[in-house]
């Protein structure tokens, strides 16, 4: 069956960021930019399917500028087979996102569509749910474990109270947890493979998708910061400050 | 205005994130309906009824929404949806894993996890793991938004008197069915409950060190919760993270054990009242948001911090 991947380039997850001085935007002026982690996770799994032979192609896809390429190209040389990049330059938002998978979902008719569960930049925890949503699927979000048996995929979640299975029907749509696997790290042989890899490009107005953005943000400023407090010598100071000063127990 | 808060529930009680989620919808004003979609649910219908500020409480009791799948719910969302102005859930997975499916087929760009009301069409929430906090304004004709519980004080569970009103509505996508479920029992209080809340990390060395948490959390009636770093090293469950990617908690007083502090956890406990940190590497980030630090090696200190309380 063919699986497709959705991944991001997003600021690295070691980078700080920080709002720019006028307040528009967070500073992301020569940072490090990578493959979402969650979205990492994402082509492994997709990749752990192939090698048990549960997958026979994996098609990753891209959406944003020229430079998303490169992290089509790492998810290529983590095993997937080819990719797509759906080319702008303009803001793009999860809805905007998963109409744009959605016309991908059309043409390409993957069994399934694996996506990390949100992108560490926006946080927003959105596109997998909106592109089942659009698609009719069945959703597994936040996947500790998946596995494909016959015309259905058991999804293990990771929910508030502990973990929940469900069994959704194929095609369907999975989002990824932190531990559902270890991605690995790409070879060099595996790395110069990829560049020799399929990567076809597209774009929203070819998709016939409208990716006018729904909302707008008027101000990035920095959290309030928490002031560091006082050290106390020993645990006898510690208790007599929480029950005396704190008064919290 | 009109807006409806999706309540969260387990069919048998409703659960307190509900009363900061009604917080959330009283701070854009309007008349707020609860919508209670479940499977034998009534006497959460009943308890939401009662909850202070509430106009109408509508239920859906119906056993295709038992285990509330986001595929039946998510579409009776945006079928009873189109007719308010807003619709809120708290932000916890149910929700999470809902709204967005929700949103998708009322064609609305959601909004997740509001800390802030601005104005019934412009909101806070933080991005890149806490480290910006973003205002954000929505243009759809239908704003749809999580909630950030903690960030919004709970409005009173009683005072209320909503009539109820039956939804007859059923949908059900046949696209995907309940397996089971692995919930963790505790006679503690729950993790984004709780006044008090003690948090191992990596420190800890493995999983049976945390018993010497569960001895202070007894005395002291709190949760106990983990670092992302101790979850990944298998010590606890994942239910037990406390950070940006796990739980969101903010309780009178944290005390934060062996945690170093990444950036990832403190966003997940950082509006808390009281942190108290100990750890014996006093250059830990951790010491920068503790209003009370203790270098120590953890392993003297929380036996000695039991006897004392």
């Amino acid at each position: 069956m063919k699986v497709l991947v959705a991944v991001k380039r997003v600021v690295d997850y070691n980078v700080k960021v920080r709002p720019k001085a006028d307040g528009s935007d967070v500073d992301t002026a020569n940072v490090k930019m990578s493959i979402n982690p969650f979205c990492e996770i994402a082509v492994e799994e997709a990749v752990r399917l192939k090698e048990k032979g549960v997958a026979s192609e994996i098609v990753v896809v891209s959406m944003g500028p020229k430079q998303c390429q490169e992290q089509i190209r790492t998810a290529l040389a983590l095993g997937a087979d080819r990719g797509i990049q759906v080319e702008t330059d303009a803001e793009l938002q999860p809805l905007a996102v998963a109409k744009c998978l959605k016309a991908i979902v059309e043409k390409e008719e993957p069994q399934l569509v694996i996506l990390g569960k949100q992108s560490i930049d926006g946080d927003n925890n959105q596109t997998g749910q909106m592109l089942a949503a659009l698609t009719g699927m069945g959703q597994g979000t936040f996947a500790s474990e998946v596995n494909v048996e016959g015309e259905s995929v058991k999804v293990t979640r990771e929910i508030d109270g502990g973990l929940q299975t469900v069994e959704l029907t194929l095609p369907a749509v999975v989002t990824t947890d932190l531990r559902l696997n270890e991605p690995r790290y790409a070879s060099l042989p595996n790395i110069m493979k990829a560049k020799r890899k399929p990567l076809d490009v597209t774009t929203p107005d070819e998709l016939g998708v409208d990716i006018a953005p729904r909302t707008k943000t008027l101000k990035v400023e920095p959290p309030a910061e928490r002031q560091a407090g006082i050290k106390v010598a020993d645990v006898a100071e510690l208790v007599e400050k929480l029950k005396s000063e704190a008064k919290v127990i | 205005m009109s807006i409806l808060v999706i309540a969260e529930h387990d069919n048998a009680e409703l659960k307190g994130a509900t009363l900061n989620t009604i917080a959330a919808a009283k701070a854009i004003g309007g008349d707020i309906d609860v919508l209670v979609v479940g499977s034998g649910c009534g006497a959460v219908a009943e308890a939401a009824a009662k909850v202070d500020g509430v106009s109408k409480v509508l239920v859906a009791d119906n056993a295709a929404y038992e285990h509330q799948l986001g595929e039946n719910t998510g579409k009776l969302v945006a079928d009873l949806g189109k007719n308010y102005s807003h619709v809120l859930a708290a932000a916890t997975t149910t929700g999470k894993n809902m709204l967005p499916r929700a949103a998708a087929l009322l064609d609305v760009q959601p909004i997740s996890d509001i800390i802030a009301v601005e104005s019934p069409d412009t909101f806070k929430r933080p991005v890149y793991a806490g480290n910006v906090i973003a205002t954000v304004q929505s243009s759809d004709a239908i704003k749809v938004a999580s909630v950030r519980t903690t960030a919004f004080d709970p409005v009173a569970a009683e005072g209320g008197s909503a009539a109820v009103e039956t939804v007859d509505i059923v949908d059900d996508a046949h696209v995907s069915k309940f397996v089971g479920e692995e919930l963790a029992e505790s006679d503690r209080p729950e993790l984004t409950a709780a006044s008090v809340v003690i948090s191992g990390g990596r420190g800890m060395g493995n999983g049976e060190n945390f018993e010497m948490l569960y001895k202070v959390a007894d005395k002291l009636g709190a949760a106990v919760g983990a670092s992302r770093a101790a979850v990944d090293a298998g010590f606890v469950p994942n239910d037990m993270q406390v950070g940006q990617t796990g739980k969101i908690v903010a309780p009178d007083l944290y005390i934060a054990v062996g945690i170093s502090g990444a950036i990832q956890h403190l966003a997940g406990m950082k509006d808390s009242k009281v942190i108290v940190a100990i750890n014996k590497d006093e250059e830990a980030p951790i010491f920068s948001v503790a209003d009370y630090g203790l270098v120590a090696d953890l392993f003297d200190a929380v036996p000695e911090l039991e006897t004392k309380l």
